[in-house]
C-alpha cells in the first residue's frame, strides 16, 4: 500500500475476558514522532489495549485478541514482551522494572549486553562470552545524557529516589536503538511538580527525535500542553480522537466521564437526616498503592455515601484504613464515639462491617464451604454459631447451615448447595457470599469497596438491589467505593471524588459530566475555583 | 539534547578511609567472622595442639574441601539459596571412582578418568535437580536439602541391592561384601590415593614465597592499570591490602626458612591447590561474562529477568548443573586425599559442612565470595580440629569438643537462614511502605 | 476413564504408587507365606506408638506454619520428663503421668519460643524449623553430658553423662499397652495404647471445631482473611508451635513406654522428618491437613515399613541389613518432594 503515514496502528482491537467486552473497536493511530495521549478513567480499557501491544501472556491465554497491529503500514503479530522490543516498541512502566543492585549501566543494557570473546567461549558457547563493561557504561552515558539525568552510570540503582529511577527507565528504553514508539503509563503519577515539567521536556525532546510516544494519563494538564493528538477512551469504546487546539480541559473532562446515568428512585426518603453516623478527619492511610494522605469526610446515618475516583488515588485506602487493615492515622467517630484505629476487632465492635474489593485475597477462604465463609467473621468477633460452655465452643454446624440457606436465596446465591467451595463459584456469587458474611455481623455501617469488579451484568444489577434494599429497608448507612462511576451516580445519595489522597470534593449525582470528569482529574478547583 | 540536567546530589561515595578505619569497618560488617576468628584462636590455644600439625592437617583439610565448597557459590548467585543437594555431585563423583576402582585404574588416570565419567552423571543430576527446584520456587533450599537424603536413599539401593545382583552382575571381592551382593562400607582407594596431592609437593616456606610473589604480580598490575570508572576508593584500599598480604606472607615464609621450624618440613600438595584456584578463578570468570550476567539478574529479580527475555528457568538448571558438576570433581579431589571411601556417608555431611564453613566465612543466603569460601574454610576446620582438644582441655572431655562443633555447624546454618529470612521479610514490609 | 484420572489427580500419582506399592508387598508376603497376624500386630504397635508424632504435624500443618521438621523440640521437652520420671525412680502409671506433667510446661515454653521465631521467618518456615531442631538435638548432646542426672540407670558407669540408651524395662515398660489389654484369638488389643492415641487425637478433632480452632484453620488458609475478619495472625501460629510441639512431647513419652527404651543423643534428629513424611502420605499437603490424614498416614507408612522387610528377606539376595532402612528413606523423602512440588510458584 506504500508508506503509511503512521508509525503505528491499532486497528478495530476488540477483546473479551470470559464473556466481558473490555475493548470494543478501538482504533489508535500513531504518527512518527508525535505524541499520541490516551485519556479514559479506570476500566476505559487502556491497561488491556497495552496489554495487547506489548504481547503480554494474560492476553494470550485468554483467547487472544480481534482486531491489527500495523507498524509503518505493515501488519505485525506480537506474542510476547520480546517480539514487542524486537519490533521497536518500548515501555516506561507505572511500576518500575528496575533491579535495585544492579548498576544503572547494568539495568538499561538488561539482557542485551554487549560482549566479546574470549578463550573459553571459543570452546564453551556464547554464554561465556566476557561482558564489554566499558562499551555499555559509554552507551548508557549516553542514553542518559538524552534524558538529562547528571548521575554517573555506574552507581546501583537502589537507593536512587524515586523520580531518577523514572529516568533511568526511559533511559533503557531509548537505549534501543531500533526504538520507534514508546509507551508511557502514567509516567508522572510518582514524580513532584519539578520532576514531571522536567518528565515533559525529555517526552518532548525524544518525540523530536523522531520516536512516537504514547502517553497513558489522566493529567487533563499535562495533556493539554505537550500532546500531538489527543484520544479518549470510556468503557472500552473510542469516544473521540482530537487535537489540543479543538479542545480544552472542560471538554475532555466531559468525554473522559459523560455517559447515561440512571437515578434509582428511592422513595421518600427524608434526606432532611442530617445526623453524623460516622466523621473522619485528618485520615491518613498507608496502603500501597492507594495512599490517603488527608481526609475530612462526614457520612450522614441513613444515606448511602459514594467515593470514587480514578486508581491509585486513594479511594480504596479509606475503607481499608477505618477497618484496621492497613496502617492508618487520625480521628474517626461513629455517632459521637471515637474508634481506635489500626483495630480490625475494635471497628467490628463499634458495628462496622466490610465488603473488601479484593475478593479473592481478603474476602474468602476459598477451599472453604460456603457456610463457613458467611458464617465465620460473625462467629470470631460476635461468637455466633456457636455452642459455649465456659471457654469451651463447638461449632454449630445446625444454626450455621440454616443461616447459609437463608442467605442463599436471600441473595440468590447460584451454587450447589451451603457446602460447595467458594473457589467454585462465579465471581458474581463469590461477590454475594462476602455480603453475607459482613450482613451476619448484623452491622449498622457497612463500607463495601468496588462491590460490582468483574461481575457479570446481572450480578451487578443483583449487588446493587440488594444494597438498595438494605438502606431502603433497615435503613442501613452504606459507605460505597468504587471505580465506576455510573453505579455511583444511580443509587448514590452523595458523591465524593478522591484524588491525590484527598477528598477533591462532593457532588450530587445529577451534577454534571464535567464537573465529575475535572474532580476525578484533580483540576476542579483549578478551573472551577472554590465553592461556597 | 539541550534539556537541563537534573540536578543531582553529589554521588554519595564514602569518603576517602584510610587503612585502618577500612580495617575496622571490615571487622564490624563481618561479625560472624570475626567472633569465629576469635573462637578459634582461643580453641587452638586453650587445646595445645602443635602449631605444625595444625597447619599441616589445616592444609590437607582445605585442599580437598576447596572444590566442592567453591561449588557452592554459583547457585548462590543465581538466587537460588544454599544447594544444599551437592551431595548429588558428591554420589556422582562417588560411583565415578567406584568404577575406576573396580576397573583397576589407578594414580592420576585413574582420578582423570573418573573427573570424565562423573560428568555425565553430575550433568543429568544437576539437570533434574534444576527442574524440580524450577517447581518449588521459594522454597529451594528445603527442596535440595531434601533431594539430597532422597537420593541418598535411591544411591543406597543402587549400591547396596542392585550392584553384584542379577541387576548389575559384577564381581570384585575387594569391593563387594562376602555374599557377592553390595557395596562394602568402606572401599579402600589404594590406586588413587593423594595422585593428585603427590603430583606436586612442595615445602610451605618454598610455596609462601611463592604465593606471595604470584600475589605481588596480580595486585601490583591492578595497581598499575588505568583506572576503571567505578568507586575507585574501595578498590585502591582492596589492592592495598593485598599488596600488605603478600609481603606479609613472603616475610614470614622468609622467616620460616631461616629457622629450625618443623614447618619447614610441612608439605603442600601443589597440584591440588593448583585445581581449587582454577575452580576459584573460574567462579571469579563467569562473573564476569553473559551468563554470570544472566545469574545476577535472575538472582535478584526472576521476574525483571522474565520480563526482559531472559530464560529463567533454563538459566537456573544451568547454575544447578554447573554447581552438581563441581560438587563431583571436589568429592573426587577429596576422596583421593582421603585415600579411603565411606560408601554410605562420605557424602551425606558433605553438603552441611561445605555451607557452614561458607556462612562463617561471611555468606549468606544471597550473597557468597571466594573470600569468604576461602576464610570460611580456614576457620570452619580450625575450629573442627581443635574442638576435641579444647573440649578434653577445658571441660574435661573430648567428647564435649565434638558435640560442640557439630552444635556450632548447625547453629551457624540456623542462624544465617533465620537472620535471611526475617530481613527478607522486612524487606517486603519496607518496599511495601515506601 | 474421565473419572479415574480425576481420582488420580486428586489423590495424587505418588500416594497411588505408595498403596499399589504397599499392595504389592502384601500379595507377595501371602505368596511366600509370611504368616501376616504377627505383622498385623507391629503394624497397629508401632501405628499407635508413631501416631501421636504424626498428630503433632496438624496444628502445625493448619495454622499456617507448616509441616513441623522441628519436632525434635517437643521430643527432647518429652524426653527431659522421662528421665526425671526415672531419676525420681518412679513406675508405672506414676512414672507416665509425671513424665507428661513435667514436659508439657517445658514443652509450652519452648513451643512458645519456636513459635515466635517462626513468626519472624514467614515464607521459611521449614527450613528454619528443620535447622533449629538439628541445633538444639545437638546442643541437647552437650547438655546430656552435663546435665546433673544421678540415676546409675541413666548415667555411664564410668565417665560423664547419661548413656544413649536408657533401659526402662524395669519400670514403666508396656505400662500404657498392658493397660486394659484383651486378647481376640491370640491376637492381643493393647487398649491402653489405642486410647493412648486416638484420645488426644479426639481432642483435637473437638478442638478443630471450637472457635478457636477454626480461627487456627484460617490464619493457615488465608493470612489476609484472618487478618481482615479481626484475627491476629501471629498469636495463632505461635499456638499452633505450641500445640504440636505439647503433642510431641507427650508422643516420645508413649512411644519410649512401649519401646522400652529412652533414646538420646542423635536418636531424636530426623524424627520430625518420619512424621511429615507419614501425614503427607495420608493425603495432607503442606497447607492443609485432617485428622484423617493423621490415621491413615501413620497406618499406611508403618504398614510400609513393617511388610517390607519380611519380603525383602525373601527376595533380595543377601543381606537385608539396609532394606528397611533404604524404604523409609526413598518413600518419606520421596512424598516429602512431591508435596513441596505440589504448592510450586512461591508466593
Amino acid at each position: 500500500m506504500g508508506i503509511s503515514d503512521y508509525v503505528l496502528e491499532l486497528n478495530n482491537i476488540s477483546k473479551q475476558y470470559a464473556g466481558n467486552r473490555v475493548l470494543k473497536n478501538v482504533t489508535v493511530k500513531v504518527k512518527p514522532g508525535e505524541i499520541h495521549a490516551v485519556l479514559g478513567e479506570n476500566g476505559a480499557g487502556k491497561s488491556t489495549l497495552m496489554n495487547i501491544l506489548f504481547g503480554m501472556s494474560v492476553i494470550h491465554t485468554t483467547g487472544g485478541f480481534e482486531g491489527e497491529i500495523m507498524m509503518d503500514g505493515k501488519p505485525i503479530s506480537i506474542t510476547s514482551p520480546f517480539d514487542a522490543m524486537h519490533l521497536g516498541i518500548g515501555m516506561v512502566h507505572q511500576e518500575f522494572m528496575l533491579i535495585p543492585g544492579f548498576t544503572i549501566t547494568e539495568n538499561i543494557k538488561i539482557n542485551r549486553e554487549h560482549t566479546r570473546h574470549n578463550l573459553i567461549s571459543r570452546i564453551g558457547g556464547p554464554a561465556l562470552k566476557s561482558l564489554d563493561m566499558a562499551k555499555m557504561n559509554k552507551e548508557a552515558r549516553q542514553s542518559l545524557d538524552r534524558v538529562g539525568l547528571n548521575i554517573d552510570e555506574w552507581v546501583k540503582v537502589a537507593g536512587l529516589p524515586v523520580g531518577y529511577m523514572q529516568f533511568v527507565e526511559i533511559a533503557r528504553e531509548i537505549d534501543k536503538t531500533n526504538i520507534k514508539v514508546l509507551v508511557f503509563d502514567e509516567p508522572t503519577a510518582v514524580l513532584t511538580e519539578s520532576e514531571a515539567a522536567k518528565l515533559l521536556d525529555v517526552m518532548r525532546a525524544i518525540a523530536n527525535s523522531g520516536i512516537a510516544i504514547l502517553f497513558i494519563t489522566h493529567r487533563l494538564d499535562e495533556v493539554m500542553s505537550v500532546a500531538d493528538q489527543i484520544t479518549i477512551l470510556r468503557d472500552g469504546e473510542h469516544v473521540r480522537t482530537l487535537l489540543p487546539k479543538e479542545t480544552n480541559t472542560f471538554h475532555l473532562a466531559e468525554l473522559m466521564v459523560g455517559r447515561e446515568v440512571h437515578v434509582v428512585d428511592k422513595g421518600d426518603r427524608t434526606k432532611g437526616s442530617q445526623e453524623i453516623a460516622l466523621s473522619i478527619r485528618g485520615l491518613r492511610v498507608l496502603m500501597p498503592g492507594e495512599e490517603v494522605r488527608h481526609v475530612d469526610l462526614d457520612v450522614r446515618e441513613g444515606e448511602i455515601l459514594g467515593i470514587g475516583g480514578l486508581g491509585g488515588q486513594g479511594k480504596i485506602g479509606i475503607a481499608n484504613g477505618i477497618m484496621g487493615l492497613y496502617p492508618a492515622r487520625g480521628e474517626v467517630t461513629i455517632r459521637g464515639k471515637k474508634l481506635a484505629l489500626n483495630d480490625t476487632r475494635g471497628a467490628y465492635a463499634a458495628g462496622l462491617a466490610f465488603v473488601s474489593e479484593d475478593r479473592r485475597g481478603v474476602g474468602l477462604l476459598l477451599d472453604s464451604s460456603i457456610e463457613t465463609n458467611i458464617a465465620f467473621t460473625a462467629m470470631q468477633m460476635r461468637e455466633s454459631f456457636l455452642w459455649k460452655l465456659g471457654p469451651i465452643s463447638q461449632v454449630n454446624s445446625r444454626k450455621i447451615r440454616v443461616h447459609a440457606l437463608k442467605m442463599i436465596k436471600t441473595l440468590d446465591i447460584r451454587c450447589t448447595g451451603p457446602t460447595q467451595l467458594t473457589r467454585r463459584l462465579s465471581g458474581g456469587n463469590q461477590q454475594k457470599v462476602c455480603v453475607a458474611r459482613a450482613l451476619a455481623l448484623d452491622p449498622t455501617i457497612l463500607l463495601v469497596s468496588e462491590p460490582t469488579r468483574g461481575i457479570d451484568v446481572g450480578a451487578k444489577k443483583l449487588v446493587m438491589d440488594t444494597l438498595v434494599k438494605l438502606n431502603k429497608e433497615l435503613g442501613m448507612t452504606i459507605i460505597m467505593t468504587s471505580s465506576e462511576l455510573a453505579e455511583l451516580r444511580s443509587i448514590c445519595d452523595r458523591i465524593a471524588i478522591v484524588c491525590h489522597g484527598k477528598i477533591e470534593g462532593i457532588l450530587a449525582p445529577t451534577d454534571s459530566d464535567v464537573d465529575f470528569g475535572l474532580m476525578m482529574a484533580g483540576d476542579y478547583y483549578k478551573y472551577r475555583g472554590k465553592e461556597a | 539534547m539541550s534539556t537541563q540536567p537534573i540536578a543531582t546530589p553529589a554521588v554519595k561515595s564514602a569518603p576517602p578511609q584510610g587503612l585502618h578505619s577500612t580495617l575496622k569497618q571490615f571487622l564490624l560488617d563481618n561479625m560472624v567472622t570475626t567472633l569465629f576468628l576469635i573462637i578459634c584462636a582461643l580453641g587452638l590455644w586453650v587445646s595445645g595442639l602443635p602449631l605444625t600439625f595444625v597447619i599441616s592437617d589445616l592444609i590437607h583439610r582445605i585442599s580437598r574441601n576447596g572444590v566442592l565448597i567453591l561449588a557452592l557459590l554459583i547457585p548462590v548467585m543465581a538466587g537460588m539459596g544454599l544447594n544444599f543437594a551437592i551431595t548429588l555431585g558428591a554420589m556422582a563423583g562417588q560411583l565415578a571412582i567406584l568404577m575406576v576402582v573396580h576397573w583397576g585404574i589407578g594414580g592420576v588416570p585413574g582420578v582423570a578418568l573418573a573427573a570424565v565419567l562423573s560428568i555425565p552423571m553430575a550433568v543429568l543430576f544437576g539437570i533434574l535437580i534444576g527442574k524440580l527446584l524450577n517447581k518449588t520456587r521459594g522454597q529451594e533450599m528445603i527442596t535440595s536439602m531434601i533431594t539430597g537424603m532422597f537420593a541418598s536413599g535411591l544411591y543406597m539401593l543402587l549400591l547396596m541391592v542392585m550392584v553384584g545382583s542379577a541387576v548389575i552382575p559384577i564381581v570384585n571381592p575387594e569391593i563387594l561384601l562376602g555374599t557377592g551382593v553390595g557395596v562394602k562400607d568402606t572401599v579402600d582407594l589404594a590406586i588413587v590415593s593423594r595422585a593428585i596431592d603427590n603430583l606436586w609437593s612442595v615445602s610451605l616456606p618454598i610455596t609462601g614465597l611463592a604465593s606471595a610473589a604470584l600475589m605481588l604480580l596480580y595486585y601490583g598490575s591492578k595497581l598499575l592499570a588505568k583506572q576503571t570508572t567505578g568507586p575507585a576508593q574501595a578498590r585502591r584500599s582492596g589492592i592495598k591490602l593485598g599488596l600488605i598480604a603478600a609481603v606479609a606472607i613472603a616475610a614470614v615464609s622468609g622467616w620460616i626458612m631461616t629457622t629450625d621450624s618443623l614447618l619447614n618440613m610441612v608439605t603442600v600438595p601443589v597440584a591440588t591447590f593448583a585445581l581449587v584456584a582454577l575452580v576459584a578463578i573460574f567462579n571469579l570468570f563467569i562473573i564476569t561474562t553473559k551468563i554470570g550476567q544472566d545469574f545476577r539478574a535472575v538472582g535478584q529479580d526472576q521476574h525483571i529477568a522474565k520480563v526482559s527475555g531472559i530464560n529463567v528457568d533454563r538459566t537456573r538448571i544451568i547454575a544447578m548443573t554447573i554447581s552438581t558438576v563441581i560438587a563431583a570433581w571436589g568429592q573426587l579431589l577429596m576422596l583421593q586425599n582421603l585415600g579411603n571411601l565411606r560408601t554410605y556417608g562420605a557424602h551425606e555431611a558433605v553438603g552441611m559442612f561445605a555451607i557452614a564453613a561458607l556462612l562463617i566465612g561471611g555468606a549468606s543466603v544471597s550473597r557468597a565470595t571466594v573470600g569468604q569460601a576461602l576464610i570460611g574454610m580456614v576457620l570452619f576446620h580450625t575450629m573442627f580440629l581443635v574442638s576435641p582438644q579444647a573440649g578434653k582441655a577445658l571441660l574435661g572431655d573430648a567428647q564435649l569438643g565434638e558435640f560442640f562443633r557439630a552444635f556450632v555447624a548447625y547453629g551457624v546454618i540456623a542462624a544465617s537462614l533465620a537472620m535471611h529470612a526475617w530481613k527478607r521479610t522486612m524487606a517486603t514490609r519496607k518496599r511495601l511502605l515506601s | 476413564m474421565e473419572k479415574l484420572r480425576t481420582i488420580v489427580k486428586e489423590v495424587g500419582l505418588p500416594r497411588i504408587i505408595i498403596m499399589a506399592f504397599l499392595a504389592l508387598l502384601i500379595v507377595l508376603a501371602a505368596a511366600y507365606r509370611i504368616p501376616l497376624v504377627p505383622l498385623l500386630g507391629a503394624v497397629m504397635t508401632r501405628t499407635l506408638i508413631n501416631g501421636l508424632f504424626v498428630l503433632a504435624m496438624l496444628p502445625a500443618i493448619v495454622s499456617g506454619i507448616g509441616p513441623n521438621f522441628g519436632l525434635p523440640l517437643g521430643i527432647l521437652a518429652g524426653l527431659i520428663g522421662l528421665l526425671l520420671a526415672v531419676e525420681w525412680n518412679l513406675t508405672g502409671f506414676t512414672a507416665i503421668f509425671v513424665a507428661m506433667l513435667t514436659s508439657t510446661p517445658l514443652a509450652i515454653v519452648v513451643g512458645a519460643a519456636y513459635g515466635w521465631l517462626l513468626n519472624k521467618v514467614k515464607g521459611s518456615e521449614m527450613m528454619v524449623a528443620t535447622y533449629v531442631g538439628f541445633s538444639f538435638v545437638s546442643l541437647m548432646n552437650i547438655g546430656w553430658t552435663l546435665l546433673p542426672y544421678r540415676s546409675p540407670v541413666l548415667r555411664w558407669p564410668i565417665g560423664r553423662g547419661l548413656r544413649v540408651t536408657i533401659t526402662v524395662a524395669d519400670f514403666f515398660q508396656g505400662v500404657l499397652d498392658g493397660f486394659w489389654d484383651f486378647s481376640v484369638g491370640g491376637f492381643v488389643i493393647p487398649t491402653g495404647l489405642i486410647l493412648a492415641f486416638l484420645i488426644p487425637c479426639g481432642i483435637v478433632w473437638l478442638f478443630m471445631r471450637s472457635k478457636t480452632g477454626l480461627a487456627m484453620k484460617a490464619v493457615g488458609d488465608s493470612r489476609q482473611f484472618a487478618e481482615a475478619s479481626g484475627l491476629n495472625v501471629d498469636r495463632y501460629r505461635i499456638l499452633g508451635a505450641v500445640l504440636s510441639t505439647v503433642i510431641g512431647a507427650i508422643g516420645i513419652v508413649v512411644f519410649s513406654q512401649s519401646f522400652g527404651f529412652i533414646q538420646l543423643y542423635e536418636a531424636p534428629m530426623f524424627m520430625g522428618f518420619a512424621a511429615v513424611a507419614a501425614i503427607l502420605i495420608g493425603g495432607a499437603s503442606v497447607r492443609r491437613a485432617s485428622i484423617s490424614n493423621v490415621i491413615v498416614g501413620a497406618i499406611l507408612m508403618q504398614a510400609l515399613l513393617v511388610i517390607a522387610l519380611p519380603v525383602a528377606g525373601k527376595i533380595i539376595v543377601g543381606g537385608i541389613g539396609g532394606v528397611a532402612e533404604i524404604t523409609r528413606i526413598i518413600v518419606s523423602n520421596g512424598i516429602i518432594l512431591y508435596a513441596l512440588a505440589q504448592v510450586g510458584g512461591g508466593d
